[in-house]
């Protein structure tokens, strides 16, 4: 029985490696799709980015707080302000146009007046309670107030802009304008007690600070790579998805599936074979991700993967997430009778377990519903395990119930191969 | 409807029986059962004594199955695929390597041995197909269609290497379309249409005993009649 499955692993070794396509699939396009989704979306997670989002600024004000906006945004980490097109001050119309066209992806439009209607509206508000505590002359007579209109600093985003990316943007102009009002109170009061040379305290008296885990005293700080990576890799993984269940196809369409069949040998000896060599594959898969994260990475700018203390750990993950991909592509490639169903239906299949697996968008972000689905995916199981590993420091005991369920899955799906196959089989 | 109706047949050791009839005659379903490819939906059959239903992996490691269709892996070489299909009969090691040497020389193969077999002739492709079926000696030897598709050098050397081998004690039943082939082959020929078999004797007996027949050909016509058996 070993020399047999000895046998079927170095087949399957050699019908891989003569088949340029599949090695393709295996080794090449993960390390292209984890490289590339890192850079791309590593600036989400960079503390500092190199590439400056621009701005247009439109200034109708010309005051204090539109100069206090465009030194805030000048002065921030994500934003340059462009205030000029082609040497020319730019129109509320002309930064609509170009925000709507998609050359710009945010223009802010600050209104006519807003410096001194808000001094006004502030000076009115601590007029009134200045007068109310007694602090005035009580004969003096008060004069009617203006009436002061509410004032809009408009955005405009261009259409194509992600939800994440506007409320960014809004929250944090909306904090800028709020402490230019604050200021401004400071200010009034100051003026209106007449005790200018007193220095209010203006710093946020409430601020915050993240605590980050630690693992032997190092501070493991979430980035890009830690994330993008164990998604990445899981994602090839689930990937063998496809090579697997052509290659069982191909051996029914090609009749060696039947030789097999008269032969002296049971289905469960093809099928560790076959789980043998793509457990094989998995690893290498793995090892390959985390090499060219390790030392590729930042050779290209990005944080290296912080594999140290985890290497046993993360590769326990990868091996018992390699077995439910197998198990999965050993179902299908039993059920689908050719390559034109197993291939499509693998790929799609992948990509849906990925999505509600939480691969693309994290889990807690989820609908409800979504995230119950999400916990009965298998890449779901097996990237929280390595997030368990990698940023959670977890002990393998805290894994067991993560990785029980990826060969939970395998045990279940490979049975029912095996029982589709028995049904099929004749005596 | 059944494909085989009513079929009895008592095939004797050391024979070479000849299993034909038209297309859609039944002659691979009824052999696909015999190799236990096919469940009977009823009926019963032993091979040297045995039944599938009790007897399964006995049954399968004393018989060699020849499929119609070339039942080998393209991009692996003739070596490799008979070191992996003798392996799954349980021969291994040197006297599996020797065997493998053995059958590829005897059927003028040993020169491409270590050539993919995608890269092959029909021809050279229906004796690897043959020596994947025959390497663990079987007591009993299945063929469907073994010389289907093959130019004249091949057919006499899968023939005479066939002919070697029952001389070595291996029963053969096969199917074929070539009568003057199975004439000449057979020493027990069924004659099946329809799923049912029309007649079973020894080639020179079923044509003594149609009148005006010269050849098994001319039986065969007898049997069968001269209609076209296309069919879906």
């Amino acid at each position: 029985m070993v020399y047999k499955i000895w046998m079927s692993v170095v087949k399957e070794f050699l019908l891989l490696k003569r088949d340029l396509g599949g090695l393709i699939i295996l080794f090449v396009m993960p390390l292209v799709l984890v490289i590339a989704v890192t850079l791309i979306q590593d600036s989400t997670f960079k503390a500092v980015t190199d590439s400056k989002i621009q701005i247009l600024l439109v200034d109708k004000d010309k005051g204090s707080v539109s100069k206090t906006v465009f030194e805030n945004l000048e002065k921030s980490k994500y934003f340059t302000v462009v205030t000029q097109i082609d040497n020319k001050p730019i129109t509320e119309e002309i930064a609509k146009e170009n925000v709507y066209k998609g050359k710009f992806q945010l223009a802010i439009v600050i209104p006519e007046n807003l410096s001194s209607d808000l001094q006004a509206k502030v000076e009115q508000n601590v007029e009134k309670i200045v007068i109310n505590l007694g602090l005035t002359d009580s004969t003096a007579t008060a004069e009617p107030q203006r009436v002061i209109k509410e004032k809009e600093v408009k955005l405009y985003f261009d259409p194509a802009v992600q939800m994440s990316f506007k409320n960014a943007v809004m929250s944090s102009i909306d904090k800028m304008i709020s402490q230019i009002e604050t200021k401004s109170i400071y200010a009034t009061f100051q003026k209106q007690l007449g005790e200018e040379t007193i220095d209010f305290e203006q710093k946020n008296f409430i601020t915050f600070k993240e605590i980050i885990p630690r693992i032997n005293n190092k501070e493991v700080r979430p980035n890009s790579v830690q994330h993008n990576v164990p998604a990445w890799t899981l994602f090839a993984i689930f990937f063998i998805v496809i090579p697997l269940s052509i290659n069982i196809v191909k051996e029914k369409s090609q009749g060696t599936f039947v030789r097999l069949r008269t032969n002296p040998v049971s289905n469960l000896i093809v099928i560790i074979g076959k789980t043998i060599t793509y457990s094989i594959i998995c690893m290498i898969q793995f090892y390959m991700m985390v090499a060219v994260a390790v030392f590729l990475f930042p050779s290209i700018g990005l944080p290296s993967l912080n594999i140290e203390g985890h290497f046993f750990l993360t590769s326990v993950v990868a091996l018992f997430s390699g077995f439910a991909a197998i198990g999965f592509g050993i179902l299908l490639g039993t059920v689908a009778s050719t390559q034109e169903q197993s291939a499509p239906f693998g790929a799609t299949s992948v990509i849906i377990l990925a999505a509600i697996g939480g691969v693309w968008v994290p889990v807690f972000a989820m609908p409800t519903i979504m995230q119950y689905i999400a916990k009965s995916s298998p890449m779901n199981w097996g990237l929280e395990a390595f997030y368990d590993v990698l940023l959670r420091n977890v002990s393998f005991l805290e894994i067991i119930p993560r990785i029980t369920l990826l060969f939970l899955f395998f045990i279940i799906t490979t049975s029912i191969a095996l029982f589709y196959d028995k049904k099929k089989r004749a005596v | 409807m059944y494909s085989l109706n009513n079929v009895s047949l008592n095939i004797n050791e050391g024979q070479i029986f000849g299993l034909l009839g038209p297309n859609g005659a039944g002659k691979t379903t009824l052999i696909s059962m015999l190799c236990g490819l096919v469940k009977p939906t009823s009926g019963h059959f032993t091979i040297d004594g045995l039944d599938y239903q009790h007897h399964s992996s006995k049954i399968k490691k004393i018989i060699g199955v020849v499929p119609q269709e070339y039942a080998l892996y393209p991009t692996l070489t003739a070596r490799e695929n008979l070191l992996y299909f003798g392996s799954m009969y349980g021969l291994k090691g040197s006297d599996l390597k020797e065997k493998v040497i053995e059958a590829l020389d005897l059927l003028g193969l040993l020169k491409f041995a270590d050539k993919q077999v995608q890269t092959f002739s029909g021809g050279m492709k229906r004796r690897v197909n043959l020596i994947a079926g025959i390497l663990h000696k079987p007591k009993v030897l299945f063929l469907d269609e073994p010389t289907v598709g093959v130019d004249v050098h091949s057919k006499t050397a899968i023939i005479d290497y066939l002919k070697a081998l029952n001389q070595d004690g291996t029963t053969i039943i096969y199917t074929s379309h070539h009568l003057a082939e199975a004439e000449d082959f057979c020493t027990q020929i069924a004659i099946l249409d329809q799923g049912q078999i029309y007649a079973q004797d020894t080639p020179s007996a079923l044509i003594e005993a149609t009148k005006e027949a010269r050849n098994l050909e001319d039986v065969f016509i007898s049997l069968t009649g001269k209609a076209l058996r296309d069919g879906l």
